[in-house]
């Protein structure tokens, strides 16, 4: 098991990037669940965390397209793939994620990922 | 549905979704199934995706549709709703859905000079790429989105590249002067040359391009050029349909034409927007995605239906690793603040106001502010 974050610095709402390889995101929802898959949308490279939850979906921040945050499935479109699901472990207040045993599926277009500011 | 892009392909899956089980007939121009455009400046001219990462249809999707693909639709009988293709063959249907897109502006005069390229189509980014792998000198004429993206795939690919704009900023309408002015500064940042406010006489060269002249005078040495002045919407085919044709086939705020049976979406439909109080023509690859639905729901309720509010116009674009994301209307604002980060760090959110009120918002670099603030004007009808 992975140890993400703090339950008590995860608000409702928010998500939470693992800068793990691939990058996988926990997704507190608004009626308090918890939900990992996948941070990186199979469209092209943008990270779900940065998106908008609504729900047990999350919508890309770049192209709208939205995952189910309990299957991975698509639900709108422009993606064409699902991104994999992960279990989430709470314990004594520590959010851990147990990574999904499929393989990671293709990498989406790359050469664009964001830079943080300039060199 | 004429037209086989990201707009067509919107419209028979909401003709699909919406419960239409009849026969769906969809005619491109291109020989290609439906792709995805924007990568076409970036990922797939640097040729880090491939053809098959471009497929806009997912594996196991079927909509059932007869794709009538590589033939040009060269009239439409408004009255009859019938569509009459280059190849001879005539559709008669009980509904059009108009959707052929725009075809990008060319530099007269070039025609038959080798070495000069737009950038629309699969076939043209294909062309473009083979000759960026030969390296050299490029000169981009016109520093809008699409040049602006080409020059920075160019830049990353090791060319020496300069840029040429006629306006004294370039992207000044679409993003305002002050924030044209700092997006336009990622240019130099990497030392790419930005010549705003310049003119081109002409292309110099016999059989190959060789130079750009300039209206001062000047000659820029090149081996290659691309010209990106913007794109027309392709309609004359629709002379005589009885459409009315403004910049596009002028539209309801819904995407209805004059013709209860006639839609039009995606470049070449120039909707009423409510908000500007006219028609526009918005050239965003979400508008193509997003408002299909809306005119496929007026189609199909014959009229029957409420008014559509579209969301608002939104577009990306990424260059030099730098994402930049814009919602609203920037020229409805009285002004632009930076309210998260700094510019010179390129990474921030800017916000337009009228008289307080959010009407726009740019991100550079910053998705998740920029996607809260783009729903918020969503909500209050921007």
């Amino acid at each position: 098991m992975i140890p993400a974050c703090r339950l008590a610095d995860l608000p409702r709402g928010e998500a939470h990037r693992l800068d793990i390889e691939p990058p996988v995101s926990v997704f507190h929802t608004e009626d308090g669940e918890l939900f990992a898959i996948d941070d990186t949308c199979t469209h092209q490279d943008a990270s779900l965390a940065d998106g908008w939850l609504e729900g047990c979906a999350v919508e890309c921040p770049l192209h709208a397209s939205t995952f189910d945050l309990r299957t991975g499935a698509v639900g709108g479109p422009p993606a064409r793939l699902p991104v994999r699901t992960h279990e989430v472990v709470v314990e004594d207040g520590t959010v851990y994620v147990r990574l999904s045993a499929a393989a990671p599926g293709p990498s989406p277009c790359v050469t664009s990922r964001p830079v943080r500011g300039l060199a | 549905m004429v037209g086989a892009s990201l707009a067509g392909l919107s419209a028979a899956r909401a003709l699909r979704s919406r419960g239409f089980d009849g026969r769906l007939i969809v005619i491109g121009d291109e020989p290609h199934r439906p792709y995805d455009r924007p990568p076409l400046s970036k990922e797939f001219l640097a040729g880090t995706a491939s053809e098959a990462d471009l497929a806009l249809e997912h594996d196991d999707e079927d909509l059932a549709a007869e794709w009538v693909l590589g033939t040009r639709a060269t009239g439409l009988d408004g009255r009859a709703r019938t569509v009459r293709l280059a190849d001879g063959r005539e559709f008669r249907a009980d509904g059009v859905v108009v959707a052929t897109g725009a075809a990008a502006r060319t530099l007269p005069g070039t025609e038959g000079l080798d070495g000069v390229h737009v950038l629309r189509t699969l076939d043209d980014a294909l062309a473009l790429r083979a000759e960026l792998a030969l390296g050299g000198r490029l000169v981009v004429i016109g520093a809008g989105f699409v040049g602006a993206e080409v020059a920075s795939t160019a830049y990353t690919l090791g060319l020496d590249v300069t840029l040429v704009e006629a306006a004294p900023v370039p992207l000044a309408g679409p993003l305002g002067e002050a924030m044209a002015r700092v997006v336009a500064e990622l240019h130099a940042d990497h030392g790419v040359r930005l010549l705003c406010g310049t003119g081109v006489r002409g292309l110099t060269g016999r059989g190959r391009v060789q130079g750009v002249r300039l209206a001062d005078g000047r000659t820029l040495p090149a081996d290659t050029v691309v010209v990106g002045i913007g794109a027309r919407p392709c309609v004359e085919w629709l002379a005589g349909s009885g459409l009315a044709l403004g910049d596009g086939v002028t539209c309801g705020s819904d995407g209805r034409t004059g013709i209860p049976e006639v839609a039009a979406v995606g470049d070449c439909a120039e909707w009423y927007d409510p908000y500007a109080g006219g028609h526009r023509r918005i050239e965003h690859w979400t508008g193509a995605l997003e408002r299909p639905d809306l005119a496929v729901a007026a189609l199909l309720a014959g009229g029957a239906s409420l008014p559509a509010v579209p969301r608002p116009p939104y577009f990306w674009s990424d260059q030099y690793g730098v994402r930049l994301q814009f919602a609203g209307h920037a020229d409805a604002a009285d002004g632009v603040t930076v309210e998260e980060g700094a510019l010179a760090d390129r990474s921030f959110l800017a916000v337009y106001r009228r008289a307080g009120a959010p009407v726009a918002v740019l991100g550079m670099n910053r998705p998740k502010p920029f996607t809260r603030m783009r729903r918020q004007l969503a909500a209050v009808g921007i």
